[in-house]
């Protein structure tokens, strides 16, 4: 049986990892390579590093930095921001990574998602969606790193990108981003329910039973948490050995 | 020398991080003399079937890898280097190098596609490659998994583990030279390079 994923997520600025709340107020979380290798060690099933800044500063992925995460780790190792073209995918994986994020790029060139997944396979194109209640039952996309809205529904952008070729999507609360009140389970559900692809869901753990009802409520395929992990509060061992037990099926 | 094959596709870099990290001398090369020198290939995997076949062709690479694995060279093929050596792969509808008889299939199920994530290998260990290829690998291990295909051999017997996603399917085969995975055992954690450790054993 296919196990869910506990993720950790490294969002990465100027070559630190750092943490914000709903996508501004950065705090430092330090060294991506020594985070990268604490988490394989403590059992994460993946890892998610994101250069939260290289769209909005107009720049590359800072790629001396995923090589060099991707030596120290033997685990999946996804990464994005400021993706725009295959030839920055290509340079991504080629340094490391195993699977791509779009976010922005994708949205203004959906082209952008049929390439990648032409050229590497669909399994290799994750939908990076960040999206915001507007209204009851509604979430818009927002764009270039959360700070426009683009005016479109959150489900129908997951439908096409899909119907384009994006093989995952991490969808990313930003009502809940580091509020730590728990993942935004009815648009998590909503997504899920609207698409037949896994889900990473993220933005909003603060506590161990979040977990849990992400997977049970929420039907994520995984979960994903930076500050909880990054400051000691949770380690992945404790939420795994706790969703188990609770007859979550993950890799112990 | 173990060479992991460059055909511009897949994630050539994680699994010469591993070897590297288990003291195996590797090179990453798309040089046919260097291909043929070797004492070991390895196919990686990432991409479609389809970009994959014209990569390889257009590299004159399909000729000489059908070549050395019929000469009885070591051949390891992971994900889709499993599955490029099929018969034809329903992903784009493809021929691909047809050493291994069978077909590469979809997954037709109400799960979700791609399979994204760690799953369980069930194996039989039927006879002595399969207990050296599965040493120190506990049956039912997890081992990490991103496909949407899946391959169906005509001969089951060549199948040694199995996993279940709506189906059960082969996931590990030995065929006399050739050792393919569907699973990544590079990004495998500690059971994936137990397994590429026992595969340079058995070679």
């Amino acid at each position: 049986m296919i196990t869910k994923r506990i993720i950790p997520c490294l969002d990465m600025t100027e070559g630190k990892v750092v943490k914000g709340i709903q996508f501004v107020n950065f705090r430092d979380a330090g060294d991506p390579v020594t985070l990268a290798k604490k988490y394989d060690e403590q059992g994460a099933d993946e890892l998610v590093f994101l250069d939260i800044t290289a769209t909005t500063e107009n720049r590359n992925i800072l790629l001396d930095v995923v090589r060099r995460t991707a030596q120290n780790i033997s685990i999946p190792f996804s990464v994005g921001g400021g993706i725009r073209s295959v030839e920055d995918m290509r340079l991504v994986l080629e340094n490391g990574a195993d699977k791509v994020a779009v976010n922005t790029g994708a949205f203004n060139n959906p082209k952008l998602i049929t390439d990648c997944a032409n050229y590497f396979g669909s399994q290799c194109v994750i939908l990076s969606l960040d999206a915001r209640q507007v209204k009851k039952n509604r979430w818009n996309v927002f764009i270039n790193g959360g700070t426009t809205d683009t005016g479109t529904s959150a489900v129908e952008w997951a439908k096409k990108a899909v119907s384009l070729g994006a093989g995952e999507i991490l969808l990313t609360s930003i009502d809940t981003d580091g509020m730590k009140k728990g993942f935004d389970i009815e648009l998590t559900k909503m997504i899920s329910k609207n698409v037949n692809v896994p889900i990473i869901a993220s933005g909003g753990a603060g506590k161990i039973d979040d977990f849990f009802e992400v997977f049970k409520n929420g039907n994520a395929d995984a979960a994903l948490a930076a500050s909880l992990f990054h400051f000691g509060e949770l380690t992945i061992k404790e939420v795994k050995n706790y969703l188990r037990n609770k007859n979550i099926p993950v890799r112990i | 020398m173990i060479v992991i094959i460059d055909y511009g596709l897949g994630n050539l870099g994680s699994v010469k991080n591993t070897l590297n990290k288990l003291g195996v001398d590797s090179m990453i090369s798309k040089s046919i003399d260097d291909i043929e020198k070797a004492d070991a290939l390895i196919l990686p995997g990432v991409g479609s079937a389809k970009q994959g076949m014209k990569n390889l062709e257009e590299r004159g690479l399909d000729k000489i890898l059908i070549n050395e694995i019929k000469k009885g060279k070591p051949f390891l093929g992971i994900c889709l280097g499993m599955q490029l050596l099929f018969s034809e792969s329903e992903e784009g509808n493809v021929k691909c190098l047809n050493v291994i008889d069978g077909k590469v299939k979809n997954f037709n199920s109400e799960l979700k596609v791609p399979q994204i994530g760690w799953n369980q290998i069930k194996y039989q260990r039927s006879n002595i490659k399969d207990q050296r290829l599965f040493k120190d690998i506990p049956n039912n291990s997890s081992f990490y998994f991103v496909n949407s295909y899946y391959c169906l051999p005509s001969d089951k017997s060549i199948s040694v583990g199995e996993t279940e996603y709506g189906i059960n399917y082969c996931s590990v085969l030995i065929k006399n030279n050739i050792t393919a995975t569907q699973f990544h055992p590079e990004k495998s954690g500690q059971v994936g390079q137990q397994f590429i450790k026992n595969w340079i054993k058995l070679i």
